[in-house]
């Protein structure tokens, strides 16, 4: 029997459909994948294969009858982020030490509402904070991917760096991941996988653990646009329980992955062209253009002035999110606590212990920004801030444009520990700069593969869509999935 | 705009974080290096500007008045370091 765990999610569905083989049989060699491949790549934090197995016979009886949901029998990985009644939900922080929610996340009701099976929970930045998946409580995940001719562990990217790794790696058919400034598309990016964050307001926040409630948004991480666009209309809908989620019938994002690009304008924002990107970032860009130009589309250059000021204001309004989601964590309702010499001091110390170093910095710095005498001139600033960038975005698509095409990063994926990112904060957050603006105007973003540096190291293109036209995205993206035709899978050495 | 040692230390006191000595010049190094990144924010004019509070055009939902929710204190106590009766524990609060 062929490899199942290699099957792309739409060909594990089809071949389930013809009892070709079982849920059980899928979710089995899963369960075996992780157990050999998990101590080496740690991008899972949990495994639950009782849990599974029970989900895949569900499945199976479906199946059987001929019945089941769009992903009966699909077995997929959950960001640690999400959710999940009775089993670890911890966001990879020591703070939510054995945390177990009377809860499911609506994200993931949907999912198994659809028939999905859960494989365990996905390793991830610090309650999401971070590029690399290097401050997860957990330990970093190792990226699948190697350097040509070196053994030397790269960083999967972040904040979901455990769904694009455990995706990439055969690991799970998809997975679920969330992104605040990049979290998504920046390690589907760095793995050569698909992952698209949604419209604001798409997918309910409902049952996610909050960083930024203003940005975060769920999606999915997948190894095709099609599998994306399966996942992501199961993953969306409106939900009363978010105030921001957005009563919107949800299509088929599937039937819209061949739809093409002919008589699209595609914008080119001249302020992506960042001074010292490299060489090989510029050629697969424009090769991205030619791409799309050959199925019918038009380019067009655009300028969205704003662009320079998207992370700066970014570091302002996520950590000020940041510091009041976060205030809850104070060892009374839920997870860790440390004994003080009264309460105060309970408080101080369970924090202090609970939190890692950047999660800290940031509360830091939140807390800061919205002190007595400095919230007019850092926070509602960036919030102004905010608005300019959002309008640059609507006065290019009022001009004509369908969707804008971009980098996804200004760099391939790095070293696990590189040392000058350790010692600047900024240095880190600037892997964000071609994505964060996205979050900042709630617009839908997608990361596809589309060509390899000169070490062989997976690079994507991102393309940014109107608000709620993702449909147009998976067309697009298709088409330079199939142009780029690339291999993008890693060569197994766990 | 730049933090010094007693911010740090203040700062640390309103997020309810335990900041030690030891670690008060590293912080301050930090949080300086991404309030002068923020800084360049200064050179837009946003005069006029309305600050953006909903990033999506809608004005939140609203529902009745009613309870909707809740009968299940010990579910929501379930994960607590510390409870009794469906009562979460704390250190004596008032002397």
């Amino acid at each position: 029997m062929t490899d199942l765990t290699k099957l792309s999610l739409a060909d594990a569905r089809k071949g389930l459909k013809a009892k070709s083989f079982t849920a059980t049989e899928l979710t089995g060699a899963y369960l075996t994948a992780i157990e050999q491949a998990n101590p080496a790549l740690n991008a899972y934090v949990a495994v639950t294969p009782e849990q599974a197995l029970d989900m895949a016979r569900a499945s199976d009886e479906k199946l059987a009858k001929g019945q089941g949901g769009t992903l009966e029998g699909i077995p997929l990985g959950i960001k640690d982020l999400f959710g999940t009644k009775g089993v670890h939900t911890q966001a990879a922080s020591h703070i939510l030490d054995g945390f177990k929610p009377e809860y499911e996340s609506t994200v993931t009701s949907n999912l198994w509402r659809d028939g999905a099976v859960m494989l365990g929970k996905l390793n991830m930045d610090e309650f999401a904070m971070g590029s690399s998946n290097e401050t997860s409580y957990y330990g970093p995940v190792i990226s699948p991917f190697r350097a040509e001719g070196s053994n030397a562990n790269l960083v999967p990217g972040g904040s979901s760096g455990g769904s694009a790794a455990a995706v990439s790696a055969w690991l799970c058919a998809g997975a679920t991941a969330t992104d605040t400034g990049g979290s998504i598309r920046q390690p589907a990016a760095f793995t050569g996988t698909v992952g698209i964050k949604p419209t604001y307001g798409r997918c309910s926040r409902w049952g996610v653990v909050a960083f930024a409630s203003s940005l975060d948004q769920a999606g999915p991480i997948a190894r095709t646009v099609e599998d994306a666009a399966i996942m992501m209309t199961s993953m969306s809908g409106f939900d009363p329980k978010d105030s921001t989620s957005v009563d919107l019938a949800v299509p088929d994002f599937a039937a819209a992955v061949e739809r093409g690009v002919k008589g699209l304008t595609i914008g080119v924002p001249r302020e992506y062209r960042m001074d010292g990107m490299p060489q090989e970032i510029e050629k697969l860009w424009q090769q991205g253009l030619e791409w799309l130009k050959a199925e019918g589309a038009t380019v067009k250059d655009i300028s969205l002035p704003h662009t320079k000021y998207a992370l700066p204001a970014y570091y302002i309004v996520a950590p000020a999110e940041a510091s009041s989601n976060l205030a809850r964590y104070d060892g009374v309702k839920y997870g860790l606590r440390v004994s003080g010499k009264d309460i105060t001091d309970m408080y101080e110390l369970t924090r202090a212990a609970g939190f890692g170093r950047e999660v800290k910095r940031r509360i830091m710095i939140g807390t800061y920004v919205l002190s007595a005498g400095y919230f007019d001139a850092y926070y509602v600033k960036a919030q102004k801030v905010r608005t300019l960038i959002k309008k640059d975005f609507e006065d290019a698509f009022h001009a004509g444009v369908d969707a804008i095409l971009t980098p996804a990063t200004p760099s391939a994926a790095f070293g696990v520990g590189d040392e000058a990112l350790a010692a600047d904060p900024v240095a880190m957050y600037l892997n964000d700069v071609f994505t964060v603006t996205v979050n900042m105007a709630g617009l839908p973003g997608i990361a596809v593969p589309a060509g390899k540096d000169g070490a062989g190291l997976p690079l994507g293109l991102q393309l940014i869509g109107k608000p709620f036209d993702e449909e147009t995205l998976f067309a697009a993206a298709r088409v330079i999935e199939k142009a780029a035709g690339g291999d993008f899978a890693p060569k197994a050495w766990w | 705009m730049s933090v010094d040692a007693a911010t740090v230390k203040r700062i640390g006191r309103l997020a309810r974080i335990r900041i030690e000595e030891s670690e008060v010049a590293s912080y301050q190094t930090e949080l300086n290096a991404i309030l002068g990144f923020v800084e360049q924010l200064n050179e837009i004019n946003v005069e006029g500007v309305e600050p953006m509070t909903s990033v999506t055009p809608m004005t939140l939902r609203r529902r009745d008045d009613v309870i909707s929710d809740g009968g299940y204190a010990d579910k929501i106590v379930s994960n607590a370091p510390l409870s009794e009766d469906n009562f979460f524990m704390v250190p004596k609060v008032v002397e």
